[in-house]
């Protein structure tokens, strides 16, 4: 049982949980995005219009979601290995989940701020 | 999986060949205290042997002497695509800002990407990407119940590098 305060769900179950749902959602979006940019003549338009697209922004943001919840289980698990001693390894998780925090609001205002 | 033999001290854990070799050679010099010391000397030694055993003594862990099965390999790759594209994701975002901007930015971020060094870049992040997503659905895979053995988990991880190298030099090919 993990009994941290630093993890990102309740327990390492729903940990393990939430990064093979957040997987899944990652490696469909990777699928769609490759298979786009291999499939279609890459236009201004094109490009513009598949993200000017709601279902496209929302899958694009659920994309972004899941990169926040996978990056930090995947991040929290090798800092938690790797970085023993408590002060370094919180001020390097602390500056992870900055990171993507700012990775999320400049997506949102990247898809809808146009 | 093959069957080990795992022994265990009194409290249950589970010890290391070096514990082991010292706990039996404690045992052997009890018999031999037995008689010559008399039961003052036996606790005496006991608590030596005790202390020997318990005792949390500096392990090597020279990782460059380390031989690490192929599985293993994989695994550290796993995590060190994933940092990559966890610092890529910041180069995506702002491709994808100044893509969306308006033309003449489509037309900058094309311009940026025709360069060696933008695309070398471009390459390193895609195949961290081809390489975490191959790595990611074998574990989705082993996830099911397919291939959890030791021979399946080697094989798994021959085709999960096979698979993403070959993926990797193709889309180099496609990049330039």
């Amino acid at each position: 049982m993990v009994n941290s305060a630093t993890n990102f769900g309740r327990s390492g179950v729903q940990d393990w949980m939430v990064q093979r749902v957040s997987a899944y959602v990652l490696a469909l979006y990777t699928l769609f995005l490759l298979g786009f940019v291999l499939f279609t003549d890459i236009t201004y338009e094109t490009w513009g219009g598949l993200f000017a697209q709601t279902w496209f922004r929302i899958f694009s943001l659920l994309a972004l979601l899941s990169i926040g919840a996978h990056a930090w289980i995947g991040l929290w698990t090798v800092t938690t290995d790797y970085i023993k001693a408590a002060m370094p390894r919180f001020l390097v998780q602390a500056a992870c989940g900055l990171t993507m925090f700012v990775y999320l609001v400049w997506g949102v205002q990247i898809l809808w701020g146009q | 999986m093959p069957s080990r033999r795992v022994i265990n001290d009194v409290n249950g854990n589970v010890l290391s060949r070096r514990q082991r070799t010292l706990g039996s050679y404690c045992a052997l010099s009890n018999t031999y205290q037995l008689s010559a010391a008399g039961p003052v000397g036996i606790a005496d030694q006991k608590r030596e042997c005790e202390s020997a055993v318990n005792s949390k003594r500096p392990v090597n862990l020279d990782l460059s002497k380390f031989h690490f099965p192929l599985p293993a390999i994989t695994s550290i790759l796993h995590r060190i695509s994933g940092i990559i594209i966890f610092v890529g994701v910041a180069f995506m975002l702002y491709g994808l800002d100044v893509s969306l901007s308006g033309e003449a930015g489509f037309e900058r971020v094309s311009e940026i990407l025709s360069g060696f060094l933008a695309k070398l870049i471009v390459w390193g992040i895609i195949s961290a990407l081809l390489y975490h997503l191959v790595a990611g659905i074998k574990h989705l895979i082993m996830d099911m119940g397919i291939g959890v053995t030791l021979e399946g988990g080697r094989l798994a991880a021959k085709l999960t590098l096979v698979i993403s190298g070959v993926l990797i030099v193709l889309a180099g090919v496609l990049i330039w």
